[in-house]
C-alpha cells in the first residue's frame, strides 16, 4: 500500500514513453488488466483494518482514474500522430496534370452553323435539311434561273451530268419544304454547297445556312428586323450597324445584300474590310412570286422572306481566322483552338 | 464594267466627289468593286515638240533632239527608236517627278550621256503608267497637241476607272449612258448625251439584209461606207478612254465599234464589204456548219445558234463574235457596219456553248435597248467618218414582224406596295420615283399603269416595281420590325436523338471533327474501296477532287496524313456527312458518322504504362455512341471482311440485323499501300441508326436478394464469345438482371486451341426470393445448351 506512489509514477513514465498502442496497451494491462498491479492493490484491500479501507480504497480508485486518463491521452496523442504520418505519406504533387482523355473539339463550322441554328430555333424555325447531288430543276430552274439565264454564271457549278449537279446554294432545300408544306414555314438549311472556284478566298466546298419564312402579312420590314437581330445576337452587339443595299438575287425581288460595320476595325477600314469600313455578310430579299408558284404555295395570299450567309465567312469574322483554307486541312493545332 | 469617270462626268455630273459618287451608287445596287487612279503619280511633264535630231556621237543607239517644251528650247538624249523631228512628246522637264518603285517616285536630274548634256526626257507610256507593258518608243502625242500644256490636264489624267459589279439583271447600266442615267436618276439631274445624229449619206450604195429568224432579231440596220483608211490612227483621246474602259486599242475601225459599246451599250459589227456576196440573212446556223472566228478558233455550229451569213455561208455567231473571214483587216477599203437587235433568249447560252465570252455576248445575254440601235449606228458613223476619212451610205433597216412590242406594261396595286414596304409614300413620291427611272405612269383606281422603258429588261411584274420604289427610296429608310408568329410549343420525337449530342459525345471521348471535301481523289477512294462505285464529277476543279466520296474513310485518311506529316503522333478525328453510292442513276446520300484513330491510348501522360490504341478501344467509342441511342440490345458487330480493313480485326456493324457500317483496323498492305507508318483504326456507321434512341420505360426496384453465380467455360478458341452469350440469353430465364464477362483467358491451364471465359450472372425476382433449387436449373440449361450448342465444358 505504501508503494502506491511509487507505482503510480512509475506507471505514469511508462504510459508517457509508450510509443506505439501495442506497448499502451500492454501497461494497461500490466496496471489495470485483471491481473494488473492496480487491481491487484484493490483486491488486497480486504486484509486492511476495517476502519483503513475507505481511505486506502479512495486512494487506489484515484489512482486508477488518473491512470486511466493517462493512457487515454496517450492513446489519442498516439492515434493523431500515426494519422498525421499517413496523411504525410498520401501526400500527392497537386500541380501534376488529370489523368484520362482531355476532350476533343467540334469543328469551328459547326460551332457557327450551331450558334445560328440555336438563334433560329429558339424563335420557332426548324432546321431542314436535303441532297447534296441535286437537281437542274430544284437547283435552278425552281428557283426562277432557267437555262442560259445569266444568273447561273453568278455561281460556276460542278456537273454530273446535264441535269444533274452539286448544288450550289441550300436553296433547294427550300423549294422541297415550300413544296411539301404548308404555311406558316419558318425553316433554316445549313449545310454544305459546292461552287468550282478555288484561290485564296474560295474553296469548291464551303458551308452556307439560309433561311425562309413564309405566312400571310410577311412583310421587307419583318426581314430587316430578323436579320438586325440576327447580326446583333451572333455578334453579341447591340450597337453593331447593319445595313441593305439593293442587289439581284432571281429568287427573291426585292433583294439585298447585308453589309455590317467591320468587326475588325469597327468601321474606321482596314484590311480585311478593304478600308470601306464595311463587311459584306449575307444577302437576301423577299420571296420571288415566281419561286412560290413553282412551290405551289399562293403569292397572293402568303409572302415570305429568304436569306442566307456563309458560315466560314462568320467564323472567320467571329473567331478572327485569316485563312479560309485552313478549315479544310483538319490540321488538330487548328482544331484544338476551337475545343 | 469599268469606265472612265471624266467620261460619265460628261454626261451627267453631280457635285459628289469620285468616293461620294462611289458610295451612292453601291447604295442602289451598282456596287462599285474599285477605284484606280488611271495613271500613277507624276508631276512636271509637259507637252513638248521635237524640233531637231542629230545622232549621238558615240552611240548607235541615241540621238541628240532639240526640244522646245514652250518656255524654252533644250537638248536632250533619248535612245527611242522611234524620235522623230516635229513630234509633239511628252517631255519630263529637270525636277519632274515619274512613277517609280520608291514611294518617292523617281526624280528627273541633269546628265551627261556617253559625254552628251541632256536636260529632261523624252517619256514612253510606262514611264509614265500608262500602260502596264513596256512599250518600245516613246508616246507621241497627236499633231495639235499645245506645246507647253501639262500632259496630265492634256490627257486628262487626273481621272479614275471606277469598276462596278453589276448584277445580271442589270444590263442597262453596261454603258456610260446607263451609268449617266442611274447617276442623273438619284441625283434629279438631266443626262446630256454626245450628238446622235442622223449622218447624211455620201453614196447611194447599200447592202441587202433579210430576217429569217424573227424572234432571235427583231430590227437589222446596216450601211456601207466606202474608202475606211484602216491604217489612220485612232485619237489618243478614244484610245484612253478605251484603255480606262479595260479595252485595247487595235485599229481604228474595231476601236469605233467598242467605243459606242462603252458609250452607248449598243454593240456593233463590221464587216469587210468584199467579202460579202449577195446578202446578208440572219438566221440559224444549219447543223454542224463551219465558222473560223476572229479568234482563230474553227467552230461546227450548233442548229439552234444564230448565226449572220451571206450566200455563202455563216460570217458570224449574231451577238457574239464575227468570222475571221468577213472581218475588217488591214487592206480593207469599203465596209458594211451593223447595228442590230438581237433578243437575249436567242443570245443567252450562245457564247457559253462555244467556250466564249465576249463584250457584245454579256450585253445581248442581259438585254439591249431595242429601240437606240439607229442612234448607236448614226454616232459608229460619225465616228468613223471623222477618223477613217471614209464616205457612208444610206442607213437600211431590216424589221422582222412587229418590232416594237418591247415595254412591259405592269400593275402596280397601292395596297401590295404599302404592304410590301410597311410604310405609305405619298402618291407623288411614287410617281415621282417611276417617272425618273424612265416609267411612264398613269393613276389607276388600284394604284399605277406603268410602261416600262425599253432598256429595262429587268422589270415584268409588280415585284420588280416595288423593288425599284424600295431602292430609289432607299432601304435603309425603310421600317424594320420582329416578324410576328403564332406561339406554341412543336412536335418533338424524344426518341430520336439530335445529330449535336452525337458530335458531343465523340468530343468528349477525345476527338476533334473534321470536314473533309465530299469529293475525293479516285485513286485514293480505289486504294480503299475497290469495288464502291459514286458518282464522278464532269467538271472537277482537279483530278484530286472529282469523285463523291463514297466513305467517310478517304477523307479521314487523307486528314491523317496531313497531321502525322506535321509531326502529330496521335490523331483522333470523326466526320459527320453524307457519302455517295451507286451510280447516278440509282443513288443513295446517306449521312454518316465516321472516326479515326491512331497512336496512344491515352495523351501522353506521367503515369503508368499508355499502350496504342487497339480495336476494343474504337469499339468502346462506338458502344458509347450506341448506348446514346437504344444501347446494345439492338446492335451487333459480326467479322466480316472489308477491303481495307485488317480482315482479322474488321466487323460489320449491325443494326437490328441490318448492315450499317464498318469498324476495323486499317489494313497493313493498304497502310503500306498509302505511306502510313503508324496504325490507324476506322469506323463509320449511318447516322439514322444511330439517332435511334428510346423513350425509358421504368421497371419496379425488386425489394428482394439477389443470386450471383460465376460460371467460366471453355470453348474453341476461334469461336466468337457473341455464340454463349446469345445462349446465355435464351437459357437464363426472365429474371437475369445482369450478365458481364470478367476474365478470357488462354495460356496455362487451359487445353490448346481452347479459351476460357468466365462470366458473372446476376438473378432477382421482383416479387419473392429466389432459391438455390431455381437457380441451379437454370444454370443447367445454360451447361447443357452450351455444352450441346458450343461444344463448351464447364470449368471446375
Amino acid at each position: 500500500m505504501d508503494h502506491l506512489p511509487t507505482l503510480v509514477s512509475e506507471a505514469r513514465a511508462a504510459i508517457q514513453a509508450a510509443d506505439n498502442m501495442t506497448a499502451l496497451e500492454d501497461l494497461r494491462v500490466r496496471y489495470l488488466g485483471k491481473k494488473g498491479e492496480i487491481t491487484a492493490l484493490l483486491k488486497g484491500l480486504g486484509q486492511l483494518p476495517a476502519e483503513e479501507r475507505p481511505a486506502a480504497g479512495e486512494r487506489i480508485n484515484q489512482a486508477k482514474q488518473a491512470l486511466t486518463a493517462e493512457l487515454d491521452e496517450r492513446k489519442q496523442a498516439l492515434e493523431k500522430a500515426a494519422l498525421e504520418a499517413r496523411l504525410g505519406e498520401e501526400t500527392l504533387d497537386v500541380t501534376l496534370p488529370g489523368r484520362g482523355e482531355a476532350g476533343g473539339g467540334l469543328h469551328p463550322v459547326t460551332r457557327t452553323l450551331e450558334r445560328i441554328e440555336g438563334l433560329f430555333t429558339h424563335v420557332g424555325y426548324d432546321v431542314a435539311v436535303g441532297p447534296e447531288i441535286e437537281d437542274d430543276y430544284h437547283n435552278f430552274e425552281a428557283l426562277n434561273i432557267p437555262a442560259h439565264h445569266p444568273a447561273r454564271g453568278m455561281a460556276d457549278t460542278f456537273y454530273f451530268d446535264a441535269s444533274r449537279l452539286l448544288r450550289t446554294h441550300t436553296s433547294p432545300v427550300q423549294v422541297r419544304t415550300m413544296k411539301s408544306g404548308e404555311p406558316p414555314i419558318r425553316i433554316v438549311c445549313p449545310g454544305r454547297v459546292y461552287r468550282s472556284d478555288s484561290d485564296l478566298t474560295h474553296t469548291p466546298m464551303f458551308h452556307q445556312v439560309e433561311g425562309l419564312l413564309v405566312d400571310e402579312d410577311v412583310r421587307f420590314s419583318d426581314l430587316k428586323g430578323t436579320i438586325q437581330d440576327f447580326l446583333h445576337a451572333f455578334f453579341e452587339r447591340d450597337d453593331l450597324a447593319v445595313r441593305f443595299r439593293p442587289s439581284y438575287f432571281p429568287f427573291t425581288e426585292p433583294s439585298a445584300e447585308v453589309d455590317i460595320a467591320c468587326v475588325m476595325c469597327d468601321g474606321d477600314g482596314c484590311r480585311v474590310c478593304s478600308q470601306s469600313g464595311w463587311l459584306e455578310v449575307m444577302g437576301c430579299g423577299m420571296v420571288h412570286p415566281e419561286v412560290f408558284r413553282h412551290s405551289g404555295i399562293d403569292s397572293e395570299r402568303y409572302t415570305g422572306f429568304a436569306f442566307g450567309m456563309g458560315a466560314e465567312r462568320l467564323a472567320m469574322l467571329r473567331y478572327g481566322v485569316n485563312d479560309l483554307r485552313l478549315f479544310f486541312d483538319n490540321d488538330l493545332r487548328f482544331l484544338q483552338q476551337f475545343a | 464594267m469599268k469606265f472612265s469617270e471624266q467620261w460619265l462626268r460628261e454626261w451627267v455630273s453631280p457635285a459628289l466627289t469620285t468616293q461620294q459618287l462611289a458610295d451612292q451608287v453601291t447604295m442602289a445596287g451598282l456596287e462599285v468593286d474599285g477605284i484606280e487612279p488611271v495613271a500613277a503619280a507624276f508631276t512636271g511633264v509637259v507637252v513638248a515638240e521635237v524640233t531637231e535630231l542629230a545622232p549621238h556621237p558615240d552611240a548607235d543607239k541615241l540621238s541628240v533632239c532639240q526640244v522646245n517644251d514652250g518656255v524654252e528650247r533644250l537638248q536632250v538624249v533619248c535612245g527611242a527608236p522611234n524620235v522623230a523631228q516635229g513630234q509633239k512628246i511628252a517631255f519630263a522637264r529637270v525636277g519632274a517627278v515619274l512613277p517609280a518603285e520608291d514611294p518617292k517616285g523617281f526624280r528627273i536630274k541633269k546628265a551627261k550621256l556617253r559625254g552628251v548634256e541632256s536636260r529632261g526626257m523624252i517619256c514612253s507610256a510606262s514611264e509614265l503608267g500608262l500602260d502596264q507593258e513596256t512599250s518600245a518608243g516613246i508616246l507621241v502625242l497627236p499633231d495639235d497637241a499645245p506645246v507647253g500644256d501639262d500632259v496630265r490636264d492634256y490627257l486628262t489624267l487626273d481621272d479614275s476607272t471606277i469598276e462596278v459589279d453589276l448584277t445580271p439583271n442589270r444590263g442597262d447600266c453596261l454603258s456610260i449612258q446607263g451609268m449617266a442615267r442611274e447617276v442623273g436618276v438619284l441625283n434629279r439631274l438631266p443626262v446630256a448625251p454626245p450628238p446622235l445624229d442622223p449622218v447624211e449619206a455620201r453614196h447611194d450604195e447599200t447592202f441587202p439584209v433579210r430576217i429569217e429568224a424573227e424572234a432571235g432579231c427583231p430590227r437589222y440596220l446596216g450601211r456601207v461606207i466606202r474608202n475606211v483608211d484602216v491604217t489612220a490612227p485612232t485619237p489618243l483621246w478614244m484610245v484612253e478612254r478605251l484603255r480606262r474602259g479595260g479595252v485595247r486599242s487595235i485599229d481604228p475601225v474595231v476601236d469605233v465599234t467598242n467605243y459606242v459599246m462603252l458609250e452607248l451599250g449598243q454593240p456593233l459589227h463590221a464587216f469587210d464589204r468584199d467579202n460579202l456576196h449577195d446578202a446578208i440573212v440572219v438566221r440559224h446556223a444549219r447543223h454542224q456548219e463551219p465558222l473560223t472566228l476572229l479568234d482563230g478558233q474553227k467552230v461546227a455550229l450548233s442548229e439552234d445558234t444564230l448565226v449572220i451569213a451571206d450566200a455563202r455561208g455563216p460570217l458570224a455567231i449574231a451577238g457574239v463574235m464575227g468570222g475571221e473571214h468577213s472581218g475588217v483587216h488591214q487592206g480593207t477599203r469599203d465596209i458594211f457596219l451593223e447595228a442590230a437587235h438581237f433578243s437575249p433568249l436567242a443570245i443567252a447560252g450562245q457564247a457559253r456553248h462555244y467556250g466564249l465570252h465576249t463584250d457584245a455576248s454579256h450585253r445581248f445575254e442581259r438585254g439591249v435597248d431595242p429601240q437606240r440601235v439607229r442612234e448607236a449606228a448614226e454616232r459608229a458613223t460619225a465616228l468613223l467618218v471623222e477618223i477613217t476619212g471614209g464616205q457612208p451610205g444610206p442607213l437600211t433597216e431590216a424589221v422582222a414582224g412587229e418590232a416594237d412590242h418591247d415595254q412591259a406594261e405592269v400593275l402596280l396595286r397601292r395596297g401590295r406596295l404599302d404592304q410590301a414596304l410597311d410604310k405609305v409614300l405619298a402618291e407623288d413620291e411614287v410617281s415621282e420615283i417611276l417617272q425618273r427611272l424612265g416609267i411612264t405612269v398613269s393613276s389607276v383606281a388600284q394604284g399605277w399603269q406603268a410602261r416600262v422603258p425599253s432598256w429595262r429588261f429587268d422589270i415584268a411584274i409588280e415585284e420588280d416595281l416595288i423593288e425599284e420604289i424600295a431602292r430609289i427610296h432607299g432601304y435603309n429608310q425603310l421600317p424594320s420590325r420582329p416578324p410576328r408568329a403564332r406561339l406554341g410549343p412543336r412536335p418533338d420525337n424524344e426518341a430520336t436523338h439530335p445529330l449535336a449530342s452525337l458530335r458531343r459525345r465523340m468530343v468528349s471521348r477525345g476527338y476533334f471533327e473534321a470536314v473533309t471535301y465530299s469529293f475525293v481523289a479516285p485513286e485514293l477512294q480505289t486504294t480503299l474501296l475497290p469495288d464502291a462505285v459514286s458518282p464522278a464529277l464532269a467538271n472537277p476543279i482537279s483530278n484530286d477532287l472529282s469523285v463523291m466520296r463514297a466513305s467517310l474513310f478517304p477523307g479521314l485518311i487523307r486528314a491523317l496524313q496531313h497531321n502525322l506529316n506535321r509531326q502529330q503522333p496521335r490523331v483522333r478525328l470523326f466526320e459527320t456527312g453524307l457519302v455517295f453510292r451507286g451510280p447516278l442513276d440509282d443513288l443513295e446520300q446517306v449521312p454518316m458518322l465516321g472516326a479515326l484513330v491512331c497512336g496512344k491510348r491515352d495523351p501522353e501522360g506521367w503515369h503508368g504504362d499508355n499502350a496504342p490504341v487497339d480495336f476494343f478501344d474504337l469499339k468502346g467509342d462506338l458502344e458509347s455512341l450506341m448506348e446514346l441511342g437504344e444501347g446494345a440490345r439492338a446492335w451487333s458487330f459480326v467479322a466480316a471482311e472489308h477491303p481495307s480493313l485488317h480482315p482479322g480485326q474488321s466487323a460489320r456493324v449491325l443494326h437490328q440485323g441490318q448492315p450499317v457500317g464498318w469498324i476495323g483496323k486499317l489494313h497493313p498492305a493498304v497502310r503500306a499501300q498509302l505511306g502510313l507508318k503508324v496504325d490507324a483504326l476506322l469506323f463509320e456507321v449511318e447516322l439514322e441508326a444511330l439517332s435511334q434512341g428510346r423513350i425509358p420505360a421504368f421497371k419496379p426496384l425488386s425489394r428482394f436478394p439477389e443470386v450471383r453465380r460465376d460460371l467460366a467455360f471453355l470453348v474453341d478458341a476461334e469461336k466468337p464469345v457473341q455464340d454463349l452469350l446469345d445462349i446465355l440469353e435464351q437459357e437464363a430465364g426472365e429474371w437475369l438482371v445482369d450478365a458481364h464477362l470478367f476474365d478470357v483467358y488462354q495460356g496455362q491451364g487451359v487445353p490448346e486451341g481452347r479459351k476460357s471465359i468466365a462470366l458473372g450472372l446476376t438473378w432477382q425476382h421482383p416479387s419473392r426470393t429466389l432459391n438455390d433449387e431455381e437457380i441451379n436449373q437454370l444454370v443447367e440449361s445454360i451447361v447443357m445448351a452450351s455444352r450441346n450448342t458450343l461444344g463448351a465444358e464447364l470449368r471446375t
